[in-house]
């Protein structure tokens, strides 16, 4: 609907459904594998699936950011205490809640799911179809969509400055705090 | 492909996350599990961004250009969430290494002296 009207044909279906399956996969095994270092592995095929998502609800820029931070440095963070942890290396046992907790998971889901499928959504196919979206608006809103950029960089800059702002003190103290409990004493 | 498509997804990576970082008793498998629900999380509000537009579009056409910009309003929360996430990995996996090093055990349930 949006653009190149690529969303609607077979190709980004059988695309997002391999991408979908392929994460979910990688995160049952993030949480069932024994070994920590290959967890961590499927972590990063699971990271990468997600951008893979971004990049198929339009959202390159995420999708881009996602790849640095998430595959580039929080993957990369979390191999490397495994590694400076390894000598501990007994797997992830886990503790006595495991059959209840799988069952709530389970029913977690499933009820999300039903929500999901249960509310009318009112979407942009929607409206567009029930003529409840003008010839005029929707150019706007496929503008939008043709470049997000801009737009994150105004929403940013502007209406959410404030945010902006804090999230460079929270990086701030997350760096001098991380670098304090791991100092030498 | 649609929003319940991406929603679906989502919700079973949350739950698979929430498994993991309820019932592992190793704290680096506590921290994936919990990027894990970042990223479903992620997904939820990106796509929430992507399919749902503000009635105010269509019905008050000069507003439109503006409310229009805060279509990407689920983008920007997903910027923040990342940095967020970044920094509560940074920090959580300096409190794994620091109580590994003070008691060689990096398990959860090792760490319990408030416990009681």
């Amino acid at each position: 609907m949006l653009g190149q009207g690529t969303e609607a044909s077979l190709l980004a279906d059988i695309v997002f459904w391999v991408i979908a399956i392929s994460s979910i996969v990688a995160a049952l095994a993030v949480v069932i594998l024994k070994d920590l270092f290959r967890a961590a592995l499927f972590l990063i095929v699971s990271f990468l699936g997600v951008a893979g998502m971004f990049v198929l609800l339009r959202a390159e820029f995420l999708a881009v950011v996602q790849v640095l931070v998430y595959v580039g440095a929080i993957s990369v963070l979390i191999i490397f205490a495994i590694l400076m942890t390894r000598d501990v290396e007994e797997g992830s046992p886990s503790n006595r809640f495991r059959l209840p907790m799988a069952i709530f998971s389970v029913l977690f889901a499933a009820v999300a799911i039903y929500v999901a499928l249960s509310t009318n959504w009112n979407t942009l196919e929607a409206s567009i179809a029930s003529g409840a979206i003008s010839g005029d608006a929707l150019e706007k809103v496929k503008g939008v969509y043709s470049n997000t950029i801009p737009t994150i960089g105004h929403l940013l800059l502007r209406d959410f400055v404030l945010a902006f702002e804090v999230a460079s003190v929270v990086l701030l103290a997350a760096l001098i705090g991380a670098l304090a409990l791991i100092r030498e004493r | 492909m649609s929003l319940e498509n991406f929603l679906i997804v989502a919700a079973i990576i949350f739950a698979i996350g929430l498994y993991g970082a309820i019932t592992k008793n190793n704290a680096i498998t506590v921290l994936m599990s919990i990027e894990l629900m970042f990223n479903a999380v992620n997904i939820s509000a990106v796509a929430m961004s992507r399919y749902i537009v503000p009635a105010s579009i269509s019905q008050d056409p000069a507003a439109a250009d503006l409310a229009v910009q805060f279509l990407l309003t689920g983008q920007v929360f997903t910027v923040f969430i990342i940095t967020v996430a970044a920094a509560e990995v940074a920090l959580g996996l300096a409190i794994v290494l620091s109580i590994f090093r003070q008691r060689a055990s990096i398990f959860v349930s090792d760490a319990a002296e408030l416990k009681n």
